[in-house]
């Protein structure tokens, strides 16, 4: 019987190995979402702009300028009116540009909204400092109100030569539902779904 | 006294009466034969799916069913050709094949073995009764990218998450187990480098599905928890991201093709040696080039996704490391030329399968080379030329080797020779069926046709006409394969214990049939 014993010892082992490399991968596979945002903050992908608040002023590089593009986006089912006022503008590097965004609540609801910003090219995302920005806040609007949103920015002058166009994305999204759970102890049942999900 | 315990002894070691038989065996090769079944079965449905697909295809125009249903028909298509045919049919060949092949009595963890294979068929039924579900089955392709398949899901994602969960923990087990033979169960003298070309790339393809199947079930639980539980890990909403979900489900996608390809290797290193009467040129190059695939299978995902904005650096890196499998698949391919170079060749059917597998899985390998050219991927991406592609590797590639295997080893099951003309017959049918279909689609993906849409501009007719034809005759060939299996169950002329002239390998020491229980002890390999 003996060498039986031992085969059943060696595969046990064996089984114990692979499950437990099994529950490693399981872990792993859930361990790429915070590496995936620890991956593109380090290397700058995914233009997630992390340069915020007032900077020292530079001297303006006159001799070359840059087009910024701006573009609103309105995530799912977002029923705001959302436009950049000018959708581009050229700027000096250096220069400290006011933009703005337009914003319309059509519904009959007071809503709150909050944009995120994007940056494209990736690359572009650590040269554009943003002085002031409507993103910083969530931005509520009573029902039909119309607010113009406000944009301090300044291109670094070390953006790389070769980016002459800068696009600057916001997506405007809905918070509203969030909003009532964190202000108000009895959330309103008769808020739209923020989210829009069709679940089962 | 005497015949008493002789009778009591082979009630003992026969296989039980009736149904039972099944649901309660531990045998490698009823579970084999079980698994194969299944295969089958899958694979008609499957096809089913397929040839409703081609129909719909045949014209431009909406004709036979609805977008909705056609878009259900692409995913459930997908899904259980990949995971119900392609895979089962594998560890069916792995159950029948490698305790015979490394000298073991069995499997090395029998129960388990049972196990793993029951519960396919719920998983599968689970899949199946979506169909029939408010708001349909799943419509969003079977690589299920997310939001389609979070936030805009038919409601029955839950179920087919649930169904993925079970065939993930049914391929683990039988990885588990197929480890634990290869390694605890070798007969005596049965060094690594004397293994079987299958049994290493199993033994290999075992390795990947261990480290890939819980990635799928992460990735398949984080839907889950984003669509029942409120988490935001593909909702850019709450914080998450889209991209995401490509990435980890394709750190699980890329190495699942090799799953499916790599035992198809290994038959074909089995097959072409034996009809070439020489032995496999360059058996340990084989095996270092399976690894290499294997290892380099991890860093590769990312050439699905070349459109969603890679930066530069990652698109060239992605886009080298593609190209860098074509060095290992490139010394297989030789390998088996070589094998055949002066070879005293026949062309049985196993060999003819074998043969067409070489040729046209390397088709299959210069379309994915050309989908490698990052820059090229953006013309090509998510047109019909990549269902070219992935169909040359996937029904020439892995479902020819499956056939060239079942016919090969199927007069060692039945102890009958097929008959052959029959096979050949099912040969040629499948071979230009194959190729009709899916050529044409290398023409219509160039000019720019989309992939998963049930309607297309009149330029595309004729080719798609021509598509539709030979789908049909694919599919309805593999009923003549389905006949000649029954026959040959059924008699047919006995099979000698060699089958072939003179193949190596240790299941071709054991007599045809292979007894129930064989190698109980073990042979001596010099």
């Amino acid at each position: 019987m003996k060498p039986i014993d031992s085969a059943q010892q060696k595969n046990r082992s064996i089984v114990r190995t692979l499950l437990f490399s099994c529950v490693l991968m399981f872990g792993f596979g859930f361990a790429l979402v915070p590496l995936y945002d620890v991956f593109c903050r380090i290397t700058g992908l995914n233009g997630k702009v992390t340069n915020t608040g007032p900077v020292v002023p530079e001297g303006s590089d006159k001799n070359r300028s840059v087009r910024v593009q701006m573009i609103a986006v309105n995530n799912e089912s977002m029923p705001w009116a959302f436009r950049a006022l000018s959708p581009v503008v050229t700027v000096y590097p250096g220069e400290s540009k006011h933009a703005a965004y337009l914003a319309h609540n059509p519904t009959a609801q007071r809503m709150v909204a909050q944009a995120i910003p994007s940056v494209s090219p990736s690359e572009a995302a650590q040269y554009l400092h943003k002085v002031n920005c409507f993103c910083f806040d969530r931005q509520p609007l009573d029902s039909l109100e119309t607010r113009e949103m406000p944009l301090v920015f300044v291109i670094d002058p070390k953006l790389p030569d070769h980016i002459s166009t800068v696009t600057l994305s916001y997506t405007l999204f809905d918070i509203t539902t969030t909003q009532v759970a964190e202000t108000s102890t009895s959330p309103n049942p008769s808020k739209p779904n923020s989210i829009g999900r069709n679940t089962l | 006294m005497n015949t008493i315990t002789k009778v009591e002894h082979t009630e003992h070691h026969g296989p039980a009466a009736g149904i039972s038989r099944w649901f309660y065996t531990t045998n490698h090769k009823d579970i084999g034969t079980l698994y194969l079944w299944f295969s089958f079965a899958m694979f008609l449905t499957g096809g089913c799916m397929a040839l409703m697909i081609r129909a719909e295809l045949f014209q431009p125009g909406l004709q036979l069913i609805q977008p909705d249903f056609f878009n259900q028909m692409t995913t459930m298509h997908g899904l259980i050709m990949v995971f119900g045919a392609v895979m089962p049919a594998f560890v069916g060949l792995a159950n029948w094949m490698l305790p015979m092949m490394v000298g073991a009595p069995d499997m090395a963890l029998p129960r388990m073995n049972n196990w793993s294979f029951w519960i396919l068929p719920f998983a599968f039924a689970m899949m199946l009764s979506t169909l029939f579900m408010d708001g349909g089955a799943p419509n969003f392709g079977w690589t299920f990218y997310a939001p389609l398949s979070t936030t805009y899901a038919p409601p029955s994602v839950t179920y087919f998450i649930f169904a993925v969960h079970m065939m993930g923990i049914s391929s683990i087990m039988g990885a588990i187990n197929i480890i634990a033979t290869i390694l605890n169960m070798r007969a005596p003298g049965m060094t690594m480098m004397k293994l079987p070309l299958f049994v290493w790339t199993w033994l290999i393809t075992a390795f990947l599905l261990i480290a890939v199947m819980p990635v799928l079930a992460g990735v398949v639980t984080m839907m889950l928890m984003d669509i029942h539980f409120g988490t935001s890990f593909f909702n850019a909403a709450g914080g998450g991201d889209p991209v995401l979900f490509q990435h980890v489900f394709w750190f699980f996608g890329h190495p699942e093709v090799y799953i499916m390809i790599l035992p198809a290797f290994g038959i074909v290193s089995e097959i072409i040696p034996t009809f070439a009467r020489k032995r496999l040129f360059g058996y340990s190059s084989m095996v270092y080039a399976t690894s290499s695939i294997a290892f380099l299978s991890f860093i590769v995902w990312a050439h699905h996704m070349f459109t969603v904005g890679l930066p530069l650096m990652g698109e060239l890196f992605f886009m080298y490391a593609t190209m860098l499998i074509a060095v290992p698949t490139g010394v297989k391919v030789f390998n088996w030329v070589a094998t055949m170079f002066r070879g005293s060749m026949t062309f049985e059917t196993p060999m003819l399968f074998a043969i067409a597998f070489v040729v046209l899985f390397t088709i299959g390998g210069f379309s994915g080379l050309m989908l490698a050219i990052a820059p090229a991927d953006f013309q090509y991406h998510d047109t019909y030329f990549v269902v070219a592609h992935f169909h040359y590797v996937l029904v020439p590639g892995a479902v020819f080797a499956i056939m060239a295997g079942v016919y090969y080893w199927l007069p060692k099951w039945t102890g009958h020779y097929y008959p052959e003309t029959m096979g050949k017959v099912h040969f040629w049918c499948s071979f230009v069926g194959v190729n009709l279909t899916f050529f044409p689609m290398h023409f219509i993906g160039l000019a720019g046709m989309p992939r998963r849409i049930p309607d297309y501009a009149l330029q595309f007719a004729d080719f798609n006409m021509i598509a539709s034809i030979g789908a049909f005759i694919f599919g309805f060939s593999q009923l003549i394969f389905l006949v000649l299996i029954i026959k040959t169950i059924r008699g047919g002329s006995p099979a000698t214990s060699e089958v072939w002239d003179e193949p190596t390998g240790l299941e071709w020491t054991v007599p045809s049939p292979a007894p129930y229980h064989t190698f109980t002890t073990p042979p001596e390999v010099k």
